[in-house]
Protein backbone atom coordinates (compact mmCIF):
# COMPACT_ATOMS: atom_id res chain seq x y z
CA UNK A 1 0.00 0.00 0.00
CA UNK A 2 3.27 2.48 0.72
CA UNK A 3 4.19 2.47 -2.31
CA UNK A 4 1.27 2.96 -4.41
CA UNK A 5 2.28 7.08 -4.38
CA UNK A 6 5.82 5.81 -5.33
CA UNK A 7 4.25 4.12 -8.98
CA UNK A 8 1.62 6.38 -9.70
CA UNK A 9 4.06 9.78 -9.80
CA UNK A 10 6.19 8.61 -12.35
CA UNK A 11 2.62 7.79 -14.39
CA UNK A 12 1.89 11.58 -13.63
CA UNK A 13 5.51 12.52 -14.85
CA UNK A 14 5.03 10.26 -18.15
CA UNK A 15 1.44 11.55 -19.10
CA UNK A 16 2.88 15.23 -18.54
CA UNK A 17 6.15 13.96 -20.94
CA UNK A 18 3.55 12.81 -23.26
CA UNK A 19 1.64 16.04 -23.35
CA UNK A 20 4.38 17.99 -23.81
CA UNK A 21 5.63 15.92 -26.67
CA UNK A 22 2.31 15.93 -28.07
CA UNK A 23 2.49 20.18 -27.60
CA UNK A 24 5.90 20.57 -28.92
CA UNK A 25 4.51 18.63 -32.20
CA UNK A 26 1.79 20.41 -32.56
CA UNK A 27 3.50 23.87 -32.31
CA UNK A 28 6.27 22.76 -34.78
CA UNK A 29 3.72 21.75 -37.02
CA UNK A 30 2.16 24.98 -37.02
CA UNK A 31 5.33 26.77 -37.23
CA UNK A 32 6.47 24.70 -40.52
CA UNK A 33 2.84 25.25 -42.52
CA UNK A 34 2.82 28.83 -41.42
CA UNK A 35 6.52 29.26 -42.46
CA UNK A 36 7.99 30.48 -38.78
CA UNK A 37 10.13 33.77 -38.36
CA UNK A 38 9.89 33.94 -42.41
CA UNK A 39 6.17 35.34 -42.15
CA UNK A 40 8.18 38.75 -41.52
CA UNK A 41 8.16 40.32 -44.42
CA UNK A 42 6.23 40.19 -48.02
CA UNK A 43 5.96 41.98 -51.15
CA UNK A 44 5.68 45.91 -51.54
CA UNK A 45 5.23 48.38 -53.94
CA UNK A 46 6.43 52.02 -52.98
CA UNK A 47 8.35 55.00 -54.46
CA UNK A 48 11.78 55.96 -53.86
CA UNK A 49 13.60 59.40 -52.98
CA UNK A 50 13.64 60.29 -56.94
CA UNK A 51 10.11 59.48 -57.18
CA UNK A 52 10.89 55.87 -58.79
CA UNK A 53 8.12 53.07 -58.01
CA UNK A 54 10.39 50.34 -56.27
CA UNK A 55 8.84 46.81 -55.46
CA UNK A 56 10.72 43.83 -52.56
CA UNK A 57 12.07 42.11 -56.42
CA UNK A 58 13.62 44.94 -57.19
CA UNK A 59 16.08 44.67 -54.03
CA UNK A 60 16.16 40.71 -55.20
CA UNK A 61 20.40 39.20 -54.81
CA UNK A 62 20.67 41.74 -51.91
CA UNK A 63 20.65 41.55 -48.14
CA UNK A 64 17.70 43.93 -47.00
CA UNK A 65 18.76 46.21 -43.78
CA UNK A 66 15.64 47.28 -43.49
CA UNK A 67 14.42 50.06 -40.93
CA UNK A 68 10.85 52.22 -40.38
CA UNK A 69 10.66 55.64 -39.13
CA UNK A 70 10.47 59.34 -39.91
CA UNK A 71 12.05 62.46 -40.66
CA UNK A 72 10.31 64.69 -38.29
CA UNK A 73 12.37 62.78 -35.49
CA UNK A 74 15.11 64.50 -35.01
CA UNK A 75 16.42 62.07 -31.97
CA UNK A 76 16.38 58.47 -32.49
CA UNK A 77 16.11 58.07 -36.06
CA UNK A 78 19.26 59.78 -37.55
CA UNK A 79 20.86 57.68 -34.71
CA UNK A 80 19.58 54.85 -35.69
CA UNK A 81 20.30 55.78 -39.66
CA UNK A 82 23.83 57.23 -38.92
CA UNK A 83 24.55 53.86 -37.08
CA UNK A 84 23.40 51.97 -40.18
CA UNK A 85 25.84 53.97 -42.22
CA UNK A 86 28.44 53.04 -39.85
CA UNK A 87 27.36 49.60 -39.85
CA UNK A 88 28.27 49.33 -43.35
CA UNK A 89 31.40 51.06 -42.97
CA UNK A 90 32.37 48.66 -40.67
CA UNK A 91 31.37 45.72 -43.00
CA UNK A 92 33.87 46.61 -45.46
CA UNK A 93 34.09 44.81 -48.67
CA UNK A 94 30.62 42.72 -47.60
CA UNK A 95 28.69 46.14 -47.45
CA UNK A 96 28.11 45.72 -51.08
CA UNK A 97 25.93 42.73 -50.50
CA UNK A 98 23.55 44.69 -47.78
CA UNK A 99 21.01 46.91 -49.17
CA UNK A 100 20.07 50.01 -46.18
CA UNK A 101 16.49 50.86 -46.68
CA UNK A 102 14.21 53.52 -44.39
CA UNK A 103 10.62 53.06 -45.11
CA UNK A 104 8.77 56.01 -43.36
CA UNK A 105 5.97 55.29 -41.30
CA UNK A 106 4.63 58.96 -41.78
CA UNK A 107 3.34 59.12 -45.58
CA UNK A 108 1.42 62.12 -45.06
CA UNK A 109 4.77 64.29 -44.28
CA UNK A 110 7.49 62.21 -45.99
CA UNK A 111 7.05 62.80 -49.98
CA UNK A 112 9.56 61.12 -52.27
CA UNK A 113 11.50 63.92 -51.97
CA UNK A 114 11.55 64.36 -48.35
CA UNK A 115 12.53 60.54 -47.84
CA UNK A 116 15.46 61.21 -50.49
CA UNK A 117 16.54 64.57 -49.28
CA UNK A 118 16.63 63.09 -45.48
CA UNK A 119 18.61 59.60 -46.14
CA UNK A 120 21.31 61.30 -48.02
CA UNK A 121 22.17 62.90 -44.45
CA UNK A 122 23.25 59.46 -43.52
CA UNK A 123 24.87 57.60 -46.73
CA UNK A 124 24.55 57.36 -50.28
CA UNK A 125 23.95 53.73 -49.91
CA UNK A 126 20.69 54.40 -48.10
CA UNK A 127 17.34 53.82 -50.14
CA UNK A 128 14.44 56.17 -48.90
CA UNK A 129 10.73 54.44 -49.15
CA UNK A 130 7.66 56.37 -49.09
CA UNK A 131 3.80 55.40 -50.24
CA UNK A 132 0.16 55.96 -49.80
CA UNK A 133 -1.20 55.42 -46.79
CA UNK A 134 -2.31 52.24 -47.46
CA UNK A 135 0.93 50.84 -48.81
CA UNK A 136 2.72 51.94 -46.10
CA UNK A 137 0.07 50.29 -43.65
CA UNK A 138 0.50 46.83 -45.68
CA UNK A 139 4.57 47.33 -45.99
CA UNK A 140 4.80 47.70 -41.83
CA UNK A 141 1.76 45.28 -41.43
CA UNK A 142 4.36 42.10 -43.28
CA UNK A 143 7.05 43.62 -41.15
CA UNK A 144 5.25 43.50 -38.14
CA UNK A 145 5.78 47.09 -37.19
CA UNK A 146 3.48 49.01 -34.91
CA UNK A 147 2.94 52.83 -35.45
CA UNK A 148 0.62 55.22 -34.71
CA UNK A 149 0.10 58.89 -34.80
CA UNK A 150 0.61 60.78 -31.42
CA UNK A 151 -1.15 63.96 -31.93
CA UNK A 152 -0.04 67.35 -30.35
CA UNK A 153 -3.22 68.75 -28.57
CA UNK A 154 -1.75 72.26 -29.53
CA UNK A 155 -0.04 71.86 -32.52
CA UNK A 156 -1.92 69.56 -35.00
CA UNK A 157 1.26 69.93 -37.95
CA UNK A 158 3.14 69.00 -35.32
CA UNK A 159 1.79 65.13 -34.29
CA UNK A 160 4.82 62.44 -33.77
CA UNK A 161 4.63 59.08 -34.57
CA UNK A 162 5.61 55.87 -32.12
CA UNK A 163 7.14 53.13 -33.55
CA UNK A 164 8.75 49.66 -33.47
CA UNK A 165 12.84 50.35 -33.50
CA UNK A 166 13.94 47.31 -34.70
CA UNK A 167 15.72 46.10 -38.08
CA UNK A 168 15.44 43.68 -39.87
CA UNK A 169 17.70 41.62 -42.03
CA UNK A 170 16.38 39.86 -45.17
CA UNK A 171 17.82 37.49 -47.31
CA UNK A 172 18.72 38.05 -50.80
CA UNK A 173 15.66 36.25 -52.23
CA UNK A 174 13.78 37.73 -49.43
CA UNK A 175 13.41 36.03 -46.37
CA UNK A 176 13.51 37.22 -43.04
CA UNK A 177 16.80 35.95 -41.52
CA UNK A 178 17.09 37.86 -38.03
CA UNK A 179 15.99 41.09 -36.05
CA UNK A 180 18.98 42.99 -35.63
CA UNK A 181 19.01 45.53 -32.64
CA UNK A 182 18.98 49.50 -34.02
CA UNK A 183 20.28 50.54 -30.08
CA UNK A 184 23.62 49.76 -30.78
CA UNK A 185 26.61 50.70 -32.02
CA UNK A 186 27.23 51.00 -35.95
CA UNK A 187 30.67 48.48 -35.32
CA UNK A 188 28.28 46.08 -32.77
CA UNK A 189 25.40 46.47 -35.86
CA UNK A 190 28.12 44.97 -38.23
CA UNK A 191 28.98 42.23 -36.31
CA UNK A 192 25.39 41.23 -35.83
CA UNK A 193 24.67 41.15 -39.50
CA UNK A 194 27.92 39.72 -40.64
CA UNK A 195 27.37 36.36 -38.59
CA UNK A 196 24.26 36.33 -40.80
CA UNK A 197 26.00 37.00 -44.27
CA UNK A 198 27.47 33.89 -46.44
CA UNK B 1 -12.25 87.11 -8.39
CA UNK B 2 -10.74 88.12 -5.45
CA UNK B 3 -9.75 84.90 -5.06
CA UNK B 4 -8.11 84.61 -8.48
CA UNK B 5 -6.05 87.79 -7.29
CA UNK B 6 -5.16 85.93 -4.30
CA UNK B 7 -3.83 83.26 -6.27
CA UNK B 8 -1.88 85.31 -8.40
CA UNK B 9 0.17 87.28 -5.81
CA UNK B 10 1.12 84.21 -4.12
CA UNK B 11 2.21 82.50 -7.75
CA UNK B 12 4.50 86.12 -8.24
CA UNK B 13 7.69 85.30 -6.46
CA UNK B 14 7.48 81.77 -8.30
CA UNK B 15 7.45 83.80 -11.73
CA UNK B 16 10.37 85.80 -11.12
CA UNK B 17 13.63 84.76 -11.40
CA UNK B 18 14.94 84.17 -7.76
CA UNK B 19 18.06 83.21 -6.76
CA UNK B 20 21.91 84.96 -7.95
CA UNK B 21 21.28 86.82 -11.67
CA UNK B 22 24.58 86.95 -12.20
CA UNK B 23 25.02 84.02 -14.24
CA UNK B 24 29.07 84.20 -14.65
CA UNK B 25 29.25 83.26 -11.28
CA UNK B 26 25.91 81.47 -10.82
CA UNK B 27 25.53 77.87 -9.96
CA UNK B 28 24.59 76.61 -13.43
CA UNK B 29 26.66 75.62 -15.92
CA UNK B 30 25.73 74.21 -19.68
CA UNK B 31 28.29 72.81 -21.30
CA UNK B 32 29.12 70.08 -24.06
CA UNK B 33 26.09 72.13 -26.45
CA UNK B 34 25.78 70.38 -29.60
CA UNK B 35 23.51 69.78 -32.66
CA UNK B 36 23.53 67.70 -35.97
CA UNK B 37 23.50 68.57 -39.77
CA UNK B 38 20.28 68.86 -41.12
CA UNK B 39 18.60 70.78 -44.06
CA UNK B 40 17.07 74.46 -43.59
CA UNK B 41 13.13 73.83 -43.30
CA UNK B 42 13.46 70.38 -41.58
CA UNK B 43 13.94 69.17 -38.31
CA UNK B 44 17.19 69.75 -36.11
CA UNK B 45 17.65 68.69 -32.21
CA UNK B 46 20.36 70.19 -29.43
CA UNK B 47 22.02 68.49 -26.64
CA UNK B 48 23.84 69.40 -24.19
CA UNK B 49 25.10 68.92 -20.13
CA UNK B 50 23.94 70.91 -17.95
CA UNK B 51 24.93 70.90 -14.02
CA UNK B 52 23.89 72.60 -10.74
CA UNK B 53 26.41 73.29 -7.49
CA UNK B 54 23.32 75.20 -5.70
CA UNK B 55 19.62 75.03 -5.28
CA UNK B 56 17.53 72.72 -7.74
CA UNK B 57 16.62 74.32 -10.38
CA UNK B 58 14.31 73.12 -13.98
CA UNK B 59 15.28 73.74 -17.32
CA UNK B 60 12.23 74.72 -18.92
CA UNK B 61 13.11 76.66 -22.01
CA UNK B 62 15.37 76.80 -24.94
CA UNK B 63 15.41 79.23 -28.00
CA UNK B 64 17.57 79.81 -31.12
CA UNK B 65 17.46 81.93 -34.15
CA UNK B 66 18.07 78.96 -36.52
CA UNK B 67 14.51 77.79 -35.77
CA UNK B 68 11.42 78.52 -35.81
CA UNK B 69 10.57 76.80 -32.34
CA UNK B 70 12.49 74.81 -29.62
CA UNK B 71 11.12 72.27 -27.64
CA UNK B 72 12.27 69.99 -24.96
CA UNK B 73 11.40 66.98 -25.79
CA UNK B 74 11.43 63.00 -24.31
CA UNK B 75 12.19 59.86 -25.87
CA UNK B 76 11.02 57.02 -24.35
CA UNK B 77 11.17 53.36 -25.51
CA UNK B 78 8.47 50.99 -24.27
CA UNK B 79 8.46 47.36 -25.43
CA UNK B 80 10.50 47.89 -28.33
CA UNK B 81 8.61 50.80 -29.75
CA UNK B 82 10.19 54.11 -29.76
CA UNK B 83 8.22 57.44 -28.53
CA UNK B 84 8.78 60.86 -28.31
CA UNK B 85 6.84 63.65 -26.07
CA UNK B 86 7.28 67.21 -25.24
CA UNK B 87 8.08 67.78 -21.34
CA UNK B 88 7.30 70.97 -19.73
CA UNK B 89 11.03 70.77 -17.61
CA UNK B 90 13.73 68.98 -16.56
CA UNK B 91 15.32 68.74 -13.14
CA UNK B 92 18.66 70.09 -13.03
CA UNK B 93 20.12 69.09 -9.28
CA UNK B 94 22.89 69.63 -6.96
CA UNK B 95 25.83 66.20 -8.26
CA UNK B 96 23.64 65.17 -10.54
CA UNK B 97 23.70 67.03 -14.09
CA UNK B 98 21.43 66.86 -16.72
CA UNK B 99 22.68 65.53 -20.04
CA UNK B 100 20.38 65.99 -23.25
CA UNK B 101 21.63 62.82 -24.94
CA UNK B 102 20.79 60.92 -28.14
CA UNK B 103 17.41 58.47 -26.43
CA UNK B 104 16.66 60.35 -23.90
CA UNK B 105 15.94 64.30 -23.37
CA UNK B 106 16.60 66.70 -26.20
CA UNK B 107 15.48 70.08 -27.59
CA UNK B 108 13.75 69.62 -30.89
CA UNK B 109 14.29 72.17 -33.33
CA UNK B 110 11.50 72.57 -35.94
CA UNK B 111 11.38 74.68 -38.95
CA UNK B 112 15.37 75.20 -38.99
CA UNK B 113 15.70 78.41 -41.15
CA UNK B 114 18.70 77.74 -42.63
CA UNK B 115 20.59 74.38 -43.00
CA UNK B 116 23.07 73.24 -40.28
CA UNK B 117 26.11 71.68 -41.55
CA UNK B 118 28.66 69.89 -39.49
CA UNK B 119 31.29 72.03 -38.12
CA UNK B 120 28.41 74.75 -37.93
CA UNK B 121 28.20 76.83 -34.33
CA UNK B 122 24.97 78.39 -33.77
CA UNK B 123 23.83 80.99 -30.28
CA UNK B 124 21.17 79.04 -27.94
CA UNK B 125 19.77 80.40 -24.99
CA UNK B 126 18.89 78.16 -22.29
CA UNK B 127 15.93 79.19 -19.80
CA UNK B 128 15.81 77.78 -15.86
CA UNK B 129 12.60 77.84 -13.55
CA UNK B 130 14.78 79.87 -10.83
CA UNK B 131 18.21 81.16 -12.49
CA UNK B 132 18.59 83.76 -15.50
CA UNK B 133 19.03 82.89 -19.18
CA UNK B 134 22.38 81.43 -20.18
CA UNK B 135 23.32 81.99 -23.60
CA UNK B 136 26.00 79.75 -25.25
CA UNK B 137 26.94 78.64 -28.94
CA UNK B 138 26.11 75.50 -30.21
CA UNK B 139 28.52 73.16 -32.15
CA UNK B 140 27.00 70.95 -35.36
CA UNK B 141 28.10 67.54 -35.72
CA UNK B 142 27.37 65.60 -38.59
CA UNK B 143 23.80 64.06 -38.89
CA UNK B 144 22.94 61.21 -36.72
CA UNK B 145 26.14 61.86 -34.50
CA UNK B 146 25.99 59.64 -31.77
CA UNK B 147 28.22 62.08 -29.48
CA UNK B 148 28.85 65.80 -29.73
CA UNK B 149 32.36 66.76 -31.70
CA UNK B 150 35.54 65.38 -31.34
CA UNK B 151 37.14 68.86 -31.36
CA UNK B 152 35.11 70.18 -28.83
CA UNK B 153 36.53 69.82 -25.89
CA UNK B 154 35.16 69.62 -22.59
CA UNK B 155 34.01 73.82 -21.51
CA UNK B 156 33.73 74.76 -25.04
CA UNK B 157 30.54 76.23 -25.55
CA UNK B 158 29.88 77.32 -21.74
CA UNK B 159 28.26 79.92 -21.19
CA UNK B 160 28.45 83.61 -22.42
CA UNK B 161 26.00 86.45 -21.04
Amino acid sequence: MSDRPRRTLPRVLVGAAVLLVLVLVGAGAVWFTQGGAPTIGGPFKLVNGQGKTVTDRDFRGHYLLVYFGYTFCPDVCPTTLSQMADALDALGSKAAEVQPLFITVDPKRDTPQVVGQYVANFSPRLVGLTGTPEEIAKVAREYRVYYAIHKNAEQPADYTVDHSSILYLMSPSGAFIAPIRADQSGADMAKDIARHLS
Amino acid sequence: MRRLLLLSLLAMPLLVPSGPTRAESGPIQVQQVWSRAAPQGRVGVLYMTVTDSGAPDQLVAVSTPVAEKAELHESVAEGGVMKMRPVAAAPVETGKPLVLKPGGYHVMLMGLRRTLKEGDEFPVTIRFAHAGPISVTAHVAKAGAAAAPAEMGRGNGTMSH
